[in-house]
């Protein structure tokens, strides 16, 4: 499938088919929680961004099931047409982003996602405790979502952000690596 | 014309302040208060001064813009104000410039902290806005101001990492504001 045609079958869930939510709330729900998990981890960040992780991978767990049931796509044939439907079809519909699939390895296992928007990271200043900024990936709980819910449909993956426009960074950057596919459907690893 | 502005939280805690000058009419940008470097606090104290007459003029009307509210004539000093709904108050400070050929030479002579009465006249025939600090291009463009900082607060306030009191310590929020100084002031 293209991308061209990922595209169109995301932005027609997204018109018909998907309940749409105030921004805003979305926004300061997730920053409330963000900065919550920062008092709590006592500005632990490499903590945080592992808690978010984690959050992000039970939430993919659940909505790889709701994905395809909106969206009524089939199987991948391969790792770039899933991260075509990532883009182009799962961004879309649950956050209304389609973030540019770029920068694949040779092997066709690796590749970047660029987010030009950032509905999570809205009015959002890091921290100026010196740390934030090196340490704290704002928006992780997305590579957990992944994660997640591509261990659902049998793939093992590793997601983690390798820039932020939050750290003042030009771009938002994703890397996503497909560790393996998974053979014989073991169960999700307890987390 | 140089300005001195301060945010004040609702439980009257400063939680922002700048001091700038002018960039119109050929101006820097720089402020160049009348009072020597080491009475820099003089510009709080007269801006805090007019917290009284803020509260007076408050519920006067529905506007959040209070136009200039105050002033301090010692120091040829006038206050504007603007408030949020949620009770933080913006108060701008501006000073115009010492005007070297107007004005009688008594009231230039009378002190170098201190404008005169005789200055102020001959300001008032100015139409710029460096030099009448009351009219009403003057009011439009301090209302211009207030309202893009407006703005750049409530983006700023909707931060979570901002908690409502706290000093803001944003470069962004700081550039947002010396822009929208050099746009209008």
């Amino acid at each position: 499938m293209s991308s061209s045609k990922a595209s169109r079958i995301g932005e027609e869930i997204w018109k018909t088919r998907i309940d749409k939510v105030n921004a805003e709330l979305v926004t300061l729900t997730y920053g409330t929680i963000v900065a919550q998990l920062c008092q709590d981890y006592d500005s632990d960040y490499q903590e945080v961004n592992k808690q978010l992780d984690k959050m992000g991978y039970n939430i993919g767990m659940r909505l790889i099931e709701d994905f395809l049931a909106k969206s009524g796509v089939g199987r991948c044939a391969n790792f770039r047409e899933t991260a075509d439907m990532i883009a182009k079809v799962g961004f879309k519909i649950f956050l209304n982003v389609a973030p540019t699939v770029t920068n694949w390895t040779s092997d066709n296992n690796q590749f970047s996602l660029i987010f030009d928007d950032n509905p999570l990271a809205d009015f959002v200043e890091l921290p100026d405790d010196g740390r934030a900024q090196d340490e704290l990936w704002f928006s992780n709980i997305l590579c957990g979502v992944l994660r997640g819910a591509l261990e659902m449909v049998q793939m093992q993956i590793e997601a983690h952000f390798v820039s932020d426009v939050l750290r003042g960074d030009d771009t938002t950057e994703m890397r996503v690596s497909l560790v393996r596919y998974i053979e014989d459907e073991m169960p999700p690893e307890e987390e | 014309m140089s300005y001195y502005f301060t945010i004040l939280s609702p439980t009257d805690t400063p939680i922002f302040n700048i001091a700038f000058g002018t960039s119109k009419g050929g101006g820097d940008g720089i402020a160049r208060f009348r009072f020597p470097d080491t009475a820099q606090y003089m510009n709080q104290f007269i801006i805090h001064s007019s917290l009284d007459i803020v509260e007076e003029a408050q519920w006067t009307n529905g506007g959040m813009y209070l136009k200039h509210i105050d002033t301090y004539p010692p120091a040829a000093a006038y206050i504007s104000a603007f408030l949020t709904p949620s009770g933080a108050r913006f108060l701008l400070l501006h000073q115009p410039p010492q005007l070297p050929n107007s004005g009688s030479s008594g009231g230039l002579g009378s002190s170098s902290l201190l404008g005169s009465s005789g200055n102020l006249v001959a300001r008032g025939s100015t139409s710029s806005i460096a030099a009448n600090p009351t009219s009403p291009q003057t009011e439009e463009a301090v209302r211009q101001f207030m309202t893009e900082v407006y703005e750049s607060y409530v983006k700023t306030a909707m931060s979570p990492f901002y908690k409502q009191g706290m000093e803001i310590r944003s470069p962004v929020f700081r550039t947002r504001v010396t822009a929208a100084g050099k746009k209008w002031l």
